[in-house]
């Protein structure tokens, strides 16, 4: 069963999917979704996600959204049939990744959705972006680094040794971070931090997504 | 003596989720408070314990936890025989209640977190409460709200027909927010109005709420 993504190759949540499912080889085919006119908002997407945001699935009858719940399913159900496991061996790998998903919700995501709303999205609808608040975020960012490559310097990946969803759902953020948002040096200053980015995004499944036609 | 370590304080909405999922699995756990006041959360030791300075911080035998969510989930997986189901064994189900988590996260907390801030904490701590924050903030949470009425017309929980994560996470932000004049924004909406009421009443809520 081929599931079905709704969304756009270059907005950050659908990459998030799109990379899980390459990594778990999960065929999709991506149905676009016209961000730039609003379509998201538009009734038939709000049957698909209540909020008019992209990405949701279909798998037969099968529906989700919120692109966090959508890997987990997806990393459940590949760990669960003896594929490729994202999530982790035991309970306590689980509940590592876990913490480190939630950090990417509460403490690292906020920042950088605040400064791509700044930097990209309100100069795109010929409005002026906030440098204050930009400043202030990326003052933040920084003490947040700070916390991740310290952990980087004691485990290979964010969850402990093996690769799992709880560094791939940085993969859009820290894409931004290297490339519109013009703060590389924030990554590159941190070497274990910076070699982790190194790793993850020259994986495969990441390297498709970027190829994909915007 | 409990493997179990909660370190964190009684207005702190996170460690009330916590608190909230280990009642629900009837666990025994020890509290230790952590002082805001002194800066404990931002210094040694606490810091090893949750580097980003922030409450709570759990222990399981030697296991070291922090973000309230993942605590919930540890727990919820963990001992999913003990007490209360908090996660469905059906990984579709599961699925389901994972995005209403995901919404309640994403979408319910930043402006029940700010209202919270505004009308609940700031009073206590002697700090004027901003009225413009608090007017726009409602108009963010009356819209998630209008999502909730729609899914809870069919769904008697948000994640589906049992009681999970999806709806325990909102406890500790209801908790201020039904004390206050917003909760006007949630009593308009019926089914909104009668959940909050259902899972309020739960017993091993009104325990956390008796600490």
């Amino acid at each position: 069963m081929v599931v079905k993504v709704y969304g756009a190759t270059y907005a950050a949540c659908p990459q998030r999917v799109m990379a899980c499912l390459f990594e778990l080889g999960f065929q999709f085919d991506l149905i676009k979704i016209d961000l730039q006119s609003g379509e998201q908002k538009q009734p038939q997407n709000l049957l698909r996600q209540p909020f008019g945001q992209v990405p949701s699935i279909e798998d037969g009858d099968f529906k989700l959204f919120e692109s966090r719940a959508i890997i987990r399913y997806y990393a459940g159900k590949s760990a669960s049939q003896g594929g490729t496991n994202l999530l982790g061996e035991t309970l306590e790998e689980r509940a590592l990744v876990e913490q480190w998903m939630e950090v990417e919700v509460n403490n690292y995501n906020p920042l950088i959705y605040t400064m791509v709303l700044q930097l990209v999205v309100l100069p795109q609808q010929g409005q002026v972006g906030d440098m204050e608040l930009v400043k202030d975020c990326k003052g933040k960012l920084e003490k947040v680094l700070d916390v991740y490559e310290e952990r980087l310097s004691k485990s290979k990946y964010l969850g402990g040794e093996r690769f799992t969803i709880a560094d791939l759902t940085h993969l859009p953020n820290t894409r931004f971070l290297m490339e519109e948002g013009g703060m590389e040096d924030l990554i590159k200053r941190r070497k274990n931090l910076h070699n982790w980015w190194l790793d993850i995004s020259s994986r495969p499944s990441w390297l498709k997504v970027m190829d994909l036609p915007k | 003596m409990a493997t179990i370590k909660v370190h964190g304080n009684f207005f702190s909405t996170a460690t009330l989720r916590v608190l909230a999922s280990l009642n629900e699995k009837s666990l025994d756990y020890e509290f230790v408070p952590v002082d805001l006041r002194s800066g404990e959360h931002k210094k040694d030791p606490f810091l090893s314990l949750n580097p980003f300075g922030q409450i709570p911080a759990f222990q399981d035998g030697y296991l070291n936890l922090f973000e309230s969510r993942a605590v919930t989930r540890y727990i919820a997986h963990s001992y999913a025989g003990d007490g209360i189901p908090l996660v469905s064994s059906d990984a579709k189900k599961a699925a389901v209640e994972d995005v209403w988590a995901e919404v309640e996260a994403q979408r319910y907390e930043p402006p029940a977190a700010k209202l919270t801030w505004e009308l609940g904490i700031k009073p206590v701590l002697g700090m004027a409460t901003d009225d413009d924050v608090v007017k726009a903030q409602e108009a963010e949470l009356a819209k998630v709200l209008d999502v909730y009425e729609a899914r809870l017309a069919h769904s008697k929980y948000l994640g589906g027909d049992a009681f999970s994560l999806a709806d325990l996470h909102h406890l500790p932000t209801l908790k201020y927010l039904m004390a206050s004049p917003v909760k006007a924004v949630f009593e308009a909406r019926p089914h909104v109005a009668a959940w909050v009421a259902d899972i309020m009443a739960r017993p091993s809520w009104q325990k956390v709420l008796a600490c």
